[in-house]
């Protein structure tokens, strides 16, 4: 058994797929830093990040593949799934070594696999932008709080931009603890303190205090028309879990607690 | 912006909610600097899913509910006792940009009861819709209902504003119309819808020669119908149905299962339940017209008036045409695997694309999201488990039999129960 450790990185396993076809031994199982080995294996090789080798890797692939199967590669690898790793690995090799395009056949378990993340982290990136709520604070900047499941908040930032592109606004991960802050400019990843105390880090809801006047008004309005706009007679409570998972309900706000003031 | 938006915008929003439509696709418009807002077509997004498990996508709502009309199917009719309310054009637009701007909603979908006479309300309608645009700069989804019996001009006005316009056929017979709605007649309804058709395909037209033409209406009309109030059957809205989408603009027909808003009226009758499964089984038909190349008469004849409750309309024609099948997975046509029960336009759409690599068996329909359950019985493909029977060997009956979904069991047998 060959294993091959890496640190995790995309420009990682890209290396990784150059080094093997260097020394041509292929891994059967690829580990990052720090991992556990496994009790028996024959040979171990650490890989060194090398952006050129990851370069020539993905130029390769370019000839191999089309943009939007390269696109799902990249959209896939941000599923951070432990698989992820070696299933791109195997895609990859099967590109190479095929004389045609591989990515239009489904019947081959990893292709279909790959497909199948892709659809997840697509999928993320569209609950993230139903899903996401802004909040008007004091200054006028809008701040919304969110937990992908995948780490797909990258991926909505052009919407974002486009949709609110005359008004401030912030979005955190709050699971991955970094975030996308727009001035009206561009947009410039940021990230909080890990021990930072603001409560809105903590809940993800604005303190009052930090609100902008209306914002706890339009708030009510909202939560309001979400509830007059439900017909009793077609309760149906399992689609609704159904489409709106109970796991985005935390910052959602027409699913936060009724506030007795106002 | 005070309380009273409150009382208001919880009365019109309840007006509103029986208009099922939803959606906010069809039109594709980036942001232009200085703008609010983007459309991003395809689908259209659903920020919100009520409990009922109707997606909020737009701002459904009412400008007024009072209305001069008295039609015994709707909730807001003039003789109908409930609160009444009328937004003002200022307070709708401020609450449509804001709501926009915490990505609560992707835009307005707004209607209106009827006050004073069909142009009075449109005009107001227009109006709305004006200021989001011209004045807050609004760039996002905007769907007008276009009031029956409204003038040429002004659904010509609102055409440029909005994104979709839409007018409510509701029922489908004429003469059930007039037995609900004495003031209304199909006319009304037809005329408008005829007017938005010639917009769009005259701005259409214009913009091959200008490209900076104004675009009238981008995503199309729309229409419902409510099932369950009349007496019409499932062939009679699906002929209709079938009937607008063979005109150019027309791009959903909406089914509205009646939810009984009316109790004291003879001429409706007293439903505990909206017809749910009926209305389920119509929008799959409807799925059949729009995106699995049916014929409406394949789906629905004489002989067979009204859809099944029990299977659905694919799964019907096929017992129905047991000569058409069992079909070869690695041969047949496209439009031969999109009528196979339990393959959809997704998994039709695999099967073509990687049959080329190597022939296809039953594990890999399976995993490539074919519903094996269904399609066994309609197939032959590289390998097939032994015991596994088309629907010829078997017959249509025995297939429908075994497919019947499974009365569920109230009592675990397996569990010992004393009775006290």
């Amino acid at each position: 058994m060959n294993i091959f450790v890496y640190d995790k990185s995309f420009d990682g396993l890209l290396t990784a797929v150059f080094d093997a076809y260097f020394r041509k031994t292929f891994p059967d199982d690829l580990l990052s830093e720090g991992d556990a080995l496994p009790l028996f294996y024959d040979e171990l090789h650490t890989v060194v990040t090398d952006e050129e080798k990851a370069g020539r890797v993905w130029r390769r692939l370019q000839k191999k593949v089309s943009v939007s199967a390269l696109g799902c590669l990249t959209q896939s690898w941000l599923s951070e799934l432990p698989e992820v790793g070696m299933l791109i690995f195997r895609y990859i090799r099967k590109a190479i070594d095929s004389p045609r395009s591989i990515e239009t056949n489904f019947g081959d378990p990893d292709v279909l696999r790959l497909a199948q993340i892709w659809k997840k982290v697509d999928g993320e990136r569209v609950h993230l932008m139903q899903f996401v709520r802004f909040q008007k604070a004091a200054d006028g900047t809008f701040f919304a709080a969110f937990e992908p499941q995948y780490n797909a908040l990258p991926l909505t930032v052009h919407h974002f931009k486009d949709r609110f592109a005359d008004q401030k606004w912030i979005i955190y991960d709050m699971k991955r603890r970094y975030g996308f802050y727009y001035d009206l400019q561009e947009v410039t990843t940021i990230s909080f303190d890990d021990d930072s105390r603001e409560s809105h880090l903590i809940t993800g809801m604005l303190d009052e205090s930090l609100m902008d006047k209306d914002e706890k008004l339009f708030q009510q309005l909202w939560k309001t028309y979400f509830k007059a706009i439900c017909i009793k007679e077609r309760m149906n409570p399992r689609k609704h879990r159904q489409d709106m998972p109970v796991r985005y309900w935390k910052y959602l706000t027409e699913k936060q607690k009724e506030c007795l003031i106002l | 912006m005070n309380e009273n938006v409150l009382a208001k915008l919880k009365i019109l929003a309840e007006s509103a909610k029986y208009d099922v439509s939803c959606s906010s696709s069809g039109t594709v418009r980036s942001n232009k600097p200085g703008t609010l807002g983007n459309t991003v077509g395809g689908w259209g997004i659903c920020h919100s899913f009520a409990e009922d498990g109707r997606c909020i996508s737009l701002l459904k709502i009412m400008l007024t509910n009072y209305c001069i009309y008295d039609c015994a199917y709707c909730i807001n009719r003039r003789s109908n006792d409930l609160p009444r309310a009328t937004f003002s054009v200022s307070e709708l637009v401020e609450l449509t940009m804001e709501f926009y701007r915490r990505n609560y909603i992707e835009g307005l979908f707004l209607s209106s009861g009827v006050v004073r006479n069909p142009d009075y309300t449109m005009e107001r309608l227009v109006r709305v819709a004006k200021d989001l645009r011209q004045v807050h700069r609004f760039n996002g989804y905007i769907h007008l209902k276009s009031i029956p019996g409204a003038s040429r001009e002004l659904v010509n006005e609102a055409g440029l504003y909005a994104d979709r316009l839409s007018v409510n056929v509701e029922i489908p017979k004429e003469e059930n119309l007039k037995l609900l709605a004495p003031e209304k007649d199909h006319q009304s309804v037809f005329a408008p819808m005829k007017y938005i058709q010639q917009g769009v395909l005259e701005s259409k037209e214009e913009r091959q020669k200008f490209r900076h033409a104004p675009r009238f209406a981008p995503a199309g009309q729309s229409t419902q119908v409510i099932v369950g109030a009349t007496s019409e059957s499932d062939k009679d809205i699906l002929f209709l149905s079938s009937a607008l989408y063979g005109r150019p603009t027309m791009k959903r027909v909406y089914y509205s299962g009646y939810v009984s808003v009316n109790t004291y009226d003879k001429r409706l009758p007293a439903l505990k339940q909206p017809p749910l499964v009926r209305e389920n089984r119509l929008y799959q038909a409807d799925w059949l017209l729009r995106f699995y190349q049916f014929k409406v008469d394949e789906i629905v004849d004489d002989a067979y008036p009204d859809l099944d409750l029990e299977i659905d309309p694919k799964l019907s024609w096929a017992l129905r045409h047991p000569e058409q099948f069992p079909v070869d997975i690695n041969k047949a046509d496209y439009e031969m695997l999109l009528r196979v029960p339990g393959v959809g336009v997704k998994s039709a759409k695999l099967i073509v694309a990687s049959r080329r690599f190597s022939r296809l068996g039953f594990y890999e329909l399976k995993k490539i999201g074919v519903v094996m359950k269904k399609a066994q019985y309609f197939i032959t493909c590289k390998e097939l488990p032994l015991q596994m029977q088309t629907v010829n060997e078997l017959s249509p009956q025995r297939v429908r039999s075994l497919l019947l979904p499974k009365p569920k069991k109230k009592v675990d047998e397996r569990q010992l129960r004393f009775d006290f």
